[in-house]
């Protein structure tokens, strides 16, 4: 063991460890990343010391190969497409960690086949069952995200058995491997068994689950990257995993919480599917529309408003007209303020971003618990691209599927007016008892241009 | 591995599991987002276990190749994820 070595990848992990800490608190985030970078770097260094002269240009080249493609992707990204950048990360991770299991496989089997004892081979068979999971898992969670694939839940019959025989013959072969470490082929048997598994076991869930499912590949990738620190019997790989594992773990519970579902029953998926049948048919709704020019007179006649931004504004692109209209009612005085879902958009925090990136102050978002006990005294609230975190049936119908889900109480303020594309139905199918409330008004339109020309109406007034 | 450093292994993930629980659970949910992409570039510490995978010389150049893979790939996962980290925290900005 070299000493030095040793001692810098202390020092890495102890600053993952600060970073970490930094990060959580909004003043000093920016410090935290940059803290956590460089722990990172003294990690890789400390590691290229120990290389053989001999690697160093395949090394070198692959290092090089691998940041010029993350820096142009990390500049290019749009902030709205964020959940599939991480989605597609949490894939590489995972990928990286299977291919270094399967790597130390491959030379121990072929080299030192005394050296693949129980615990080397438990650790080698664990990194390519979390990191195969953590691959196609989250490249079929990118392709959801992104649209090339569509983001309703995919279920045929016998898919939670089909899972389970495939678990069981995952661990069926990997008795094999232990009695004979020195068969190839079931390893590949294996290899093939967890890519299947990551696909099977994420393509049943639907697009509005998507917080759950990227929380939990995060925690996966940390697992991942752990179970290569047994193999390796590094330490600096154990502590930055876990510390990863146990992340994701807590935001996947956070998300769950806020959807009022169990983690096993996001899982299972197919949530579209059984609201479908087990849904109540009530009355049909019956809306009321209201213009442009009115939309824009409640807000100038408002002293408070409360916005609710949802996925349908990261898809209209609507973020930055808001802080125009934002800047149009701070100048009538007007108590202006946006209301955040945990679950609104497709990953935990998704929103805060995206208004951040239109030059919102984070002290204008304010979280559901913070913020519910205000809507009963606010003038006018304007939902942009949310549908089911301001339905009130789940505080008042137990028939409904999102009954119990905690939900931001819009429907009791003032007035409310939906800035919506269409009459369609929220993720879960089920119809949104607040159009029909008295107090609410339908804006139909793309809500990039309509906010637009909310603006421009107000612009005239003053 | 003789059982004694299995165990001071288990200690490590036991404690830096129990750390990462205690740290997380504070973090407030305006910051879910950089927090998610910021720990999934510290996930690309497998970069460490991928150099030390690509420089074994054994008889199979197979083991090799897969980890300048793991290679290229964890370093997306490192560099790209600070970067967008960065570029995210950059605008999160009081008024």
């Amino acid at each position: 063991m070299n000493i030095g070595i040793e001692i810098a990848y202390l020092v890495a992990s102890v600053l993952f460890i600060i970073g970490i800490k930094y990060l959580g608190k909004t003043k000093d985030a920016r410090k935290g990343n940059v803290i956590s970078a460089v722990g990172m770097f003294i990690a890789i260094v400390a590691t290229l010391f120990m290389l053989d002269v001999l690697t160093l240009l395949e090394i070198g080249i692959a290092i090089l190969v691998g940041t010029v493609f993350g820096i142009y992707y990390a500049q290019k990204v749009a902030m709205t497409k964020i959940p599939e950048m991480v989605a597609l990360f949490n894939g590489f991770g995972g990928l990286a960690s299977f291919a270094v299991g399967l790597s130390d496989y491959y030379l121990k089997s072929a080299t030192n086949l005394a050296s693949l004892d129980a615990v080397n081979l438990t650790s080698v068979l664990v990194s390519i069952l979390i990191g195969g999971v953590t691959f196609t898992g989250s490249m079929v969670a990118y392709l959801k995200l992104d649209g090339k694939v569509s983001g309703q839940p995919i279920t045929f019959k016998g898919q939670h058995l089909l899972n389970l025989v495939l678990l069981l013959a995952f661990v069926g072969a990997s008795v094999l491997v232990f009695i004979d470490p020195s068969q190839v082929t079931f390893i590949l048997v294996l290899v093939a068994i967890s890519l299947l598994l990551g696909v099977l076991t994420v393509i049943p869930i639907g697009g509005a689950d998507m917080p759950v499912v990227i929380s939990l590949l995060n925690s996966y990738s940390g697992m991942a990257a752990c179970a290569t620190g047994f193999i390796l019997n590094n330490n600096v790989l154990i502590v930055a995993g876990s510390l990863v594992g146990a992340s994701g773990i807590i935001l996947t519970q956070i998300m769950c919480k806020a959807m009022n579902r169990s983690l096993t029953n996001v899982l299972l998926g197919g949530f579209g599917q059984t609201v479908a049948t087990g849904g109540a048919d009530g009355p049909e709704i019956v809306v009321k529309e209201i213009g442009v020019e009115e939309t824009a007179m409640l807000f100038d006649s408002a002293s408070s408003v409360i916005v609710v931004p949802g996925y349908g504004m990261a898809v209209a692109q609507a973020q930055h007209v808001i802080r125009e209209l934002m800047e149009q009612c701070e100048k009538r005085n007007i108590n202006f303020r946006f209301a955040i879902h945990p679950v609104a958009g497709r990953m935990p925090g998704h929103m805060n971003v995206l208004l951040a990136e239109a030059n919102i102050s984070y002290d204008k978002l304010i979280e559901m618990d913070d913020i519910n006990d205000d809507f009963s005294n606010t003038d006018l609230v304007f939902v942009v691209g949310a549908n089911d975190v301001v339905n009130p049936a789940a505080r008042t119908n137990p028939q409904s599927p999102i009954f119990g889900m905690p939900i931001l109480n819009a429907d009791k303020a003032r007035t409310v007016i939906v800035s919506k594309r269409s009459m369609g139905k929220g993720y879960a199918g089920v119809e949104n008892e607040l159009f029909g409330y008295a107090n609410c008004l339908m804006l139909f339109g793309d809500a990039k241009q309509t906010i637009t020309k909310v603006v421009s109406e107000m612009k005239e007034m003053s | 591995m003789s059982i004694s450093a299995l165990i001071v292994l288990i200690y490590v993930l036991v404690l830096a599991s129990y750390l990462g629980f205690e740290l997380i659970s504070k973090v407030p949910p305006t910051l879910h987002t950089p927090l998610m992409s910021g720990s999934n570039a510290i996930s690309g510490i497998t970069i460490v276990g991928a150099l030390i995978a690509s420089n074994e010389l054994g008889f199979t150049t197979l083991s090799k190749w897969l980890g300048l893979v793991a290679l290229v790939l964890a370093t997306i996962n490192v560099v790209g994820g600070y970067v967008v980290t960065d570029r995210m925290l950059k605008m999160f900005k009081k008024k």
